[in-house]
């Protein structure tokens, strides 16, 4: 059901406010081969980052 | 010969130590004083917390490490700090009381040519009536955590028997920070209940003392996704709705007795927050040294802030929030008065905090205090070193290194589970971690240095981290190829 991932938030509740994945979001998270090219772009602005800091 | 002594071994400490030890060679003496036989590598307790790793896994002893590195290694913690030496001795020296190594007890004077503190946090429980009684549990230590996963194993024993749990996890006071932590244990101790099947029959709330999930002691921050700059508030309160977790924002909590927390609001009201099972973070403090002058006066607060923690090159008359800046933070960590004594990681005096200082209207000041995470403080601790290594070679008066925490990034990678294949975690990195709004106006922050991202290639980032930062502690073959 396109719904399944929302229906435990109730209205006017303070999740009601926010947003929440979708289920292709949520596939995405946990598909091997897209982690395998957020691993390496995880890994990149790691490095980036470690570079910017050290003085 | 000089002697660098280093108070705490910590992940400032023991970074300042190894990279001291390796750089300076025999020819100059590296002492460590430190009340630990352990190294912990603390980012990991939380996974001790939930029973996915033993508390041997995330420690190590590390006599053998210092005997390898030619490091002089006092299991004692640091008393008092004199650094203009006494009467008859113009050699500034700290006390320190043995805590080990068959001398438990004993005292002693250790002379120092050079000085850095980094003792980080005194785990200050007993700043909330109850928080020191055992009602709750902390995650702050490697055996807190084991007790923490031995609680929470007889909590899911009872879900399993059918019977409805409260799980309260977060800050146990207005002032506390390490936000992070309550958060990443928060999303492990829900993924356990859906491994072990009992998921429905919890009711987990965060509370915090945030003024919005996701301030996590920085003002919060932003990134880019999905085509908008988002702010980690919605990040934040996504995570929490998405597995259907309640929070509680802007919270004082005021007293803990069995089952019950009872908590002060940002606006002013009351309220009780009921737990079968809670995980609060303290709030934390400097350790508690004193400071003499030669003459044997009291010197403690020209040496350190009030909450104990020393002082340094920062600037702590900045005055009211409006008035803040990037260039408050201290670069060289170097202590003003005696410029032989540095301060690394959690044990040096923020200027101020990170986000805006807030009250509720009974004056009661709920805001969360300067986050100092594992990668700064490490920074901090080799730059430290990296100073005081060119002071004793002779090379310069001055410190040559800088480690601000306006001036460098933080990642941070908080998992929800342990598992290759079934774990995610969120990833973020942010730079830089005080946010300076003079030159990034509007968020404070890099927008291309500031990231978040939740699955995973994060969660495998996690387990790296965790071994990496293990093998590199231990000083093993190529640690100086890994970074802070
Ligand atoms: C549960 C938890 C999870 C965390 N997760 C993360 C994470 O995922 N990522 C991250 O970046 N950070 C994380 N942090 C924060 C990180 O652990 C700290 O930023 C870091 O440990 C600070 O380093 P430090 O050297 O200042 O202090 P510490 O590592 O606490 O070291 C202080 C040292 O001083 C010693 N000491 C204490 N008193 C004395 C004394 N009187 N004399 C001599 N020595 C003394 C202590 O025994 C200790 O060895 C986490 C913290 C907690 C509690």
């Amino acid at each position: 059901m396109a719904t399944e991932h929302v229906k435990h938030i109730e209205a006017y509740s303070p999740q009601f406010g926010t947003m929440i994945p979708s289920g292709f979001q949520k596939w995405l998270r946990t598909c091997v081969l897209w982690q395998l090219v957020r691993f390496v772009a995880i890994n990149i602005k790691m490095t980036m980052l470690i570079l910017k800091s050290h003085h | 010969m000089a002697r660098l002594v280093i108070m705490g071994a910590g992940v400032a400490g023991h970074t300042a130590a190894s990279f001291a030890s390796d750089w300076l060679g025999k020819e100059h003496e590296v002492v460590v004083v430190t009340p630990n036989s352990q190294w912990n590598w603390i980012p990991s307790n939380i996974w001790v917390g939930v029973g996915e790793m033993s508390k041997d896994e995330v420690v190590f002893p590390l006599a053998p490490v210092y005997e390898k590195a030619g490091v002089d290694y006092r299991q004692a913690k640091a008393v008092s700090v004199h650094p203009e030496g006494k009467a008859d001795s113009d050699a500034p020296y700290i006390t320190i009381e043995y805590t080990g190594q068959d001398k438990e007890g004993q005292s002693e004077e250790l002379t120092y040519d050079y000085l850095i503190n980094a003792t980080g946090p005194k785990l200050n429980f007993g700043a909330t009536p109850g928080l020191d009684a055992g009602h709750t549990v902390s995650v702050c230590t490697a055996d807190h955590a084991v007790h923490a996963n031995v609680e929470l194993e007889n909590l899911i024993e009872k879900m399993k028997k059918g019977e409805k749990q409260k799980i309260l996890i977060g800050t146990g006071h207005g002032m506390c920070t390490c936000q992070g932590a309550a958060f990443e244990y928060i999303f492990n101790v829900e993924h356990k209940l859906k491994e072990e099947g009992v998921r429905d029959m919890a009711e987990i709330t965060f509370i915090t003392n945030e003024s919005f999930l996701g301030d996590f002691g920085m003002g919060g921050l932003h990134f880019k996704v999905g085509g908008f700059v988002t702010s980690s508030k919605v990040f934040a309160e996504s995570l929490y709705a998405e597995r259907g977790m309640n929070w509680i924002i802007g919270a004082h909590v005021n007293k803990v007795e069995a089952g019950k927390v009872t908590y002060e609001l940002l606006d002013g009201s009351a309220g009780e927050a009921e737990f079968d099972f809670s995980m609060l973070i303290p709030p934390f403090a400097g350790v508690g040294f004193t400071a003499f002058d030669k003459a044997g006066e009291d010197i403690t607060s020209k040496l350190f802030a009030p909450n104990g923690f020393m002082k340094v090159d920062a600037k702590y008359d900045a005055g009211a929030y409006e008035n803040w800046k990037a260039s408050d933070w201290p670069r060289t960590l170097q202590n003003p008065d005696y410029k032989n004594i540095f301060a690394a990681g959690i044990a040096f005096a923020p200027p101020h905090i990170i986000s805006k200082p807030m009250s509720s209207p009974n004056g009661t000041p709920i805001n969360p205090t300067p986050p100092r995470t594992g990668m700064p403080s490490a920074m901090m601790g080799k730059a430290v070193a990296a100073s005081i290594c060119d002071m004793i070679k002779g090379k310069t008066n001055e410190p040559t290194h800088t480690a601000s925490m306006s001036e460098m990034g933080a990642a941070c990678v908080a998992s929800a589970g342990k598992g290759l294949f079934n774990g995610t975690a969120a990833a973020m990195t942010v730079y830089p971690i005080i946010p300076d709004f003079e030159k990034y106006p509007g968020t404070g922050r890099d927008l291309n240095g500031t990231t978040g991202e939740i699955g995973l290639a994060a969660h495998w980032v996690k387990h790296i981290l965790h071994h990496a930062f293990i093998w590199k502690a231990k000083l093993k073959p190529g640690w100086t190829l890994i970074p802070e």
